[in-house]
């Protein structure tokens, strides 16, 4: 499969069309209607009002901040944020469902249509069209576990406020699904709405995938028609970015073989089995509930004040495309640029490091070329890294001023990352100081080339074996020397040409 | 004064600031007409020891010279409204058990006010019912009975309880909740004051929900007096109630004697019915002269959609029931099923035992309504019939300041009467709906009796948080009625 999402078939190409539904839960202290604490990981039940439990006579209060937390992500999707919205009930019996019912918005959600781009390997972006946010209660957790022939509930988590996002069938390719959910978590997590932590749970999507002839697509895009694509059946319970591509490459293939074999898909709600790497039917769109939306009349109409949404707007960070931007300007490529913004905490650390002085490009080839890659190994995220970011500017900086070579640069980062401490005064203090006193690096290239008589002939036919003469001179300076004035003396001094 | 549980409230209250009473004595007179009156079934639970408790308390602090509003006076409350500690059943077997841990604001305000809590009072399951015979705990009898027959007459629902324990004297006042006239109703069967406030005056917060667009707490006194002191410390704004409203609560009382002196009253041609009793015709044209002759000024107004209005309300009512009732599904509080298969099994059983055949009827017309591919042909097209309902309404009131009409369309009837047929039974709340449908004030004040005897009301509807003017029609049409007929406490000899 390439990015644009083309499987081969025996019969020919199929495009592969992907929309997805995103559960995130709003980052909040209190429940979407009611002041119980929305804390992860607390003893079962604990966190429970009389409204989260759906005792008689309780409602539900809509809790502002809650609100302002969609308006935002809305905002962050660049999407139209809508004045009035209503509050409806979305009934079905499950013991996790204290009410029988869920507060959601069906008919008239908070946010409407919007945009996000989404950044490929390749460097190239492309837009996913918003269809929706709207505001909802989550339901409670039913434990199967506890007890050979009894179920228990725990219901910390009915009536947590979640925000379902609703994409349209923008995406092509198992890649695209995954780029776009790694955007939307870095989007809301720029804007401090949902901490994105998919294996918390606090960030869940449905996948709905669709194949269709070659063709069919374009012909979508261009009318709006969905004839143009194929049934499509919707992949639940994808909790990481791998599983996202997983998911869909299983689930398109599946529905090609089916098609190419004469039959048709069916549309339906499949579960995405991670172990076993594969989606298996849950209900058909026939045994799906009917859910009875009415609006909720225990609630009124929300009802903003533009007032405060254009206060909100005014409020909202610097986001990915913003920054990407401005570190383009900085003469960053495109590619560097996406990968410093792609998470807030490494942005806000890149960032750091220019604040305390670091040249942009230089800290940016740093991050990427060195320090990422002893993060990944150490298996750190970026805020839990031993090297603060002011640490890291400082090796930059001596570099850049000549101070320290780059070999130096990777030897006293093994020794802050093990040993902490200001990379200055560990410089000073073990003399680690780039020597670039043209005199002391003569002498030290002419006792290398009058040790080795052989070598120097060498190296007059075969001019790679400079390099040899390099790291002798390094290892006679203790890496100390700076590697551009030895190149040039050396070269002078067994007469190889400027380049080669 | 004969008997203590004959004053009214304002007398009870007056003489208790007085001190020419104790609250304990006051409620010590009600707590045994409690318990003489169990015949009628008003109560399905009574809490003597606690209302003493709260009396004792209010003597002491009437003794520092504090006090509020209601200060030692003993009410009832219709079992509808949780009580922190004392369980509260909604009528329904399915709630049998069920003791709240929480207060609803309507009573948590009663008590603030100083009030007495003398128990709670019986009613139609889940407040679905125009006689109290859905009562899980069974029927309540009217303490009124006909000249003609001892047979037993019900109170009128869904507040039946609410409504016999004050006619009966068991109470100075009661609480009730009105969704479609069950406060209205049940106060015109049983010849007391009844008043339905605007919908928002009062806060729901911890009243079990029948239908949350139309319910609303309200006062039941045997005076208008009574019920302008009572509503007043009921009302109040409740951030726990999303559709509550922020106005202020005036003083109701203080302009209860102002007259109607050109007050226009609207008189609703579409509320003359075929097939009424006369005496329900000649009683509203009785009411008519009384405000005439008052200084009133009467308008002819017309309402056109009211024949659409309990078809509207049997579509809205249920489907929000349907909804409502969804959490007694025997998982976390309530009655259980016990022997269950599975958790669907728990569902059916849970909710057929602790169901009666009232609610599950209207538990399925909701859920049909609602259901997709009736939705827009019921639900929808009953809330574009609400808005027009509300329209007349809006229209009328270019005309008038308050509308008179029957309270409803028959006295009291016998128990088992009506039970077969449910569309007859609904037919009892002709007069109120609309007024529950447009979220209006409206009070039924007793103004006659029929020949045989028993009680008919009149009905005052006025416009939105405006129960000042409603109370003072309301009074003007029981100083002209002078009503003041009891029952007979045949119940004390049974």
């Amino acid at each position: 499969m390439n990015s644009a999402g083309t499987i081969k078939g025996q019969t020919g190409d199929w495009e592969i069309v992907i929309g997805m539904e995103v559960h995130a839960q709003v980052l909040s202290d209190a429940k979407l209607f009611s002041g119980a604490s929305t804390a992860f990981g607390a003893e079962p039940n604990s966190q429970v009002s009389f409204i989260d439990a759906g005792m008689p006579g309780m409602l539900p209060v809509i809790n502002r901040r809650c609100v302002e937390q969609a308006v935002r992500t809305g905002l962050g999707l660049n999407a139209k944020i809508n004045l009035t919205s209503v509050f409806d009930r979305k009934n079905y019996f499950y013991p996790d469902l204290p009410a029988g019912y869920q507060i959601s918005q069906y008919k008239s959600p908070i946010v409407g249509e919007g945009e996000v781009l989404i950044d490929l390997a390749d460097g190239t972006t492309i837009p996913v069209g918003i269809e929706r946010l709207h505001l909802e209660q989550d339901a409670g957790k039913s434990l199967h576990d506890q007890h050979p022939d009894h179920s228990y509930l725990d219901l910390n988590r009915a009536g947590v406020a979640l925000m379902e996002i609703v994409t349209k069938p923008h995406m092509r390719s198992s890649e695209q699904a995954a780029a776009f959910l790694r955007k939307l978590r870095a989007i809301v997590r720029y804007l401090g709405t949902c901490d994105g932590n998919m294996d918390e749970g606090s960030m869940r999507a449905d996948v709905n995938v669709s194949v269709c002839r070659a063709g069919g697509y374009d012909k979508f895009r261009a009318t709006g028609a969905f004839e143009h694509l194929g049934t499509r059946c919707e992949v639940k319970n994808v909790n990481s970015l791998r599983f996202i591509a997983q998911a869909v490459e299983y689930e398109a293939r599946r529905q090609v073989d089916i098609l190419e074999t004469g039959g048709t898909i069916r549309q339906e709600t499949r579960l995405f089995d991670a172990k076993a790497g594969e989606t298996r039917s849950m209900r058909s769109k026939e045994e799906a509930h009917d859910y009875r939306y009415f609006p909720d009349p225990d609630l009124l109409p929300l009802v903003l004040d533009a007032a405060w949404v254009g206060e909100i707007r005014k409020s909202l960070p610097e986001l990915p495309d913003e920054k990407k931007a401005r570190f383009v300007t900085l003469g960053l490529s495109a590619y560097d640029a996406s990968v410093l913004v792609a998470e807030r905490d490494t942005a806000d650390y890149y960032e750091a490091m220019l604040a305390s002085g670091a040249e942009a490009k230089a800290a940016a080839n740093w991050l990427n070329n060195e320090y990422f890659g002893r993060l990944n190994k150490a298996g750190l995220a970026i805020a839990d890294g031993p090297i603060p970011a002011k640490a890291n500017s400082a090796i930059v900086q001596m570099v850049s001023s000549n101070l320290i070579s780059g070999k130096i640069a990777k030897d006293l980062c093994d020794i802050v990352w093990n040993e902490g401490g200001d990379p200055r005064e560990i410089v000073e203090a073990r003399g680690l100081r780039q020597v670039t006193d043209t005199g002391a690096i003569e002498k030290a290239v002419d006792a290398v080339i009058a040790a080795n008589p052989d070598k120097v002939e060498e190296v007059k036919a075969k001019p790679k074996l400079a390099a040899w003469f390099v790291g002798q001179v390094m290892k006679q300076t203790g890496g100390k020397a700076n590697p551009q004035a030895v190149n040039a003396i050396l070269k002078s001094r067994l007469g190889l040409p400027e380049e080669g | 004064m004969s008997e203590l549980t004959d004053l009214t409230l304002a007398e009870a209250r007056d003489a208790v600031r007085a001190k020419k009473v104790s609250s304990v004595e006051l409620t010590r007179a009600f707590t045994g007409a409690v318990e003489a009156a169990r015949p009628l079934n008003a109560f399905v639970t009574e809490t003597p020891e606690r209302a003493l408790e709260m009396a004792k308390a209010s003597d002491a602090r009437i003794a520092k010279g504090e006090g509020g509003l209601l200060e030692g006076l003993p009410l009832a409350i219709k079992d509808l409204f949780c009580t922190k500690g004392v369980r509260t059943t909604a009528g329904s077997n399915i709630l049998s058990n069920f003791v709240p841990p929480y207060e609803s604001t309507v009573s948590q305000n009663l008590w603030d006010a100083g009030a007495v809590m003398l128990g709670k009072t019986n009613m139609d399951e889940f407040a679905m019912g125009s006689s109290n015979e859905t009562s899980h705990f069974g029927p309540v009898f009217n303490p009124w009975r006909s000249r003609s027959s001892n047979a037993k007459l019900v109170p009128g629902g869904s507040s039946g309880g609410s409504a016999a324990a004050v006619s009966g004297s068991l109470c100075l006042a009661a609480t009730g909740t009105d969704t479609g006239g069950s406060i209205r109703q049940p106060a015109a069967l049983s010849g007391i004051v009844g008043l339905k406030p605007t919908y928002g005056r009062c806060s729901r917060y911890g009243i079990v929900a029948f239908a949350s667009s139309l319910d609303q707490a309200g006062p039941m006194t045997r005076t208008v007096r009574d019920a302008a002191i009572l509503m007043r410390a009921m009302a109040s704004v409740d951030p726990r109630d999303s559709t509550s409203v922020d106005v202020p609560v005036p003083d109701y009382e203080a302009g209860l004697d102002a007259g109607v002196k050109g007050l226009r009253v609207g008189i609703p041609k579409e509320y003359r019915i075929d097939g009424a009793p006369p005496e329900i015709d000649a009683l509203w044209a009785e009411g008519v002269a009384w405000l005439k002759a008052q200084g009133a000024e009467i308008v002819d107004v017309s309402l056109p959609h009211t024949k659409y209005a309990l078809p509207t309300y049997y579509i809205v009512a249920p489907a929000e029931a349907s909804s409502n009732l969804a959490r007694y599904d025997g998982v976390r509080f309530g009655r259980r099923a016990q022997g269950v298969r599975d958790i669907v099994d728990l569902y059916e059983k849970s909710r057929a035992e602790g169901f009666g055949r009232e609610v599950q009827r209207r538990i399925m017309i909701g859920t049909y309504v609602l259901s997709s591919g009736y939705y827009d042909a019921y639900y929808i097209r009953a809330q574009k019939l609400r808005s027009l309902i509300a329209r007349d309404f809006d229209e009328a009131y270019k005309k008038c300041d308050v509308l008179l009409a029957p309270a409803t369309p028959c006295p009291a009837f016998a128990v088992g009467e009506k039970t077969a047929d449910p569309v007859s039974m609904y037919l009892n709340d002709v007069f109120t709906v609309p007024v529950n449908l447009a979220g209006l004030p409206a009070i039924a004040v007793p103004a006659g009796l029929t020949k045989d005897g028993l009680p008919l009301g009149l009905q005052i509807i006025g416009k939105a948080f405006d129960e000042a003017t409603v109370l003072r029609a309301g009074r003007a049409i029981e100083v002209a009625a002078d009503f003041n007929a009891k029952p007979e406490r045949w119940w004390r000899a049974a």
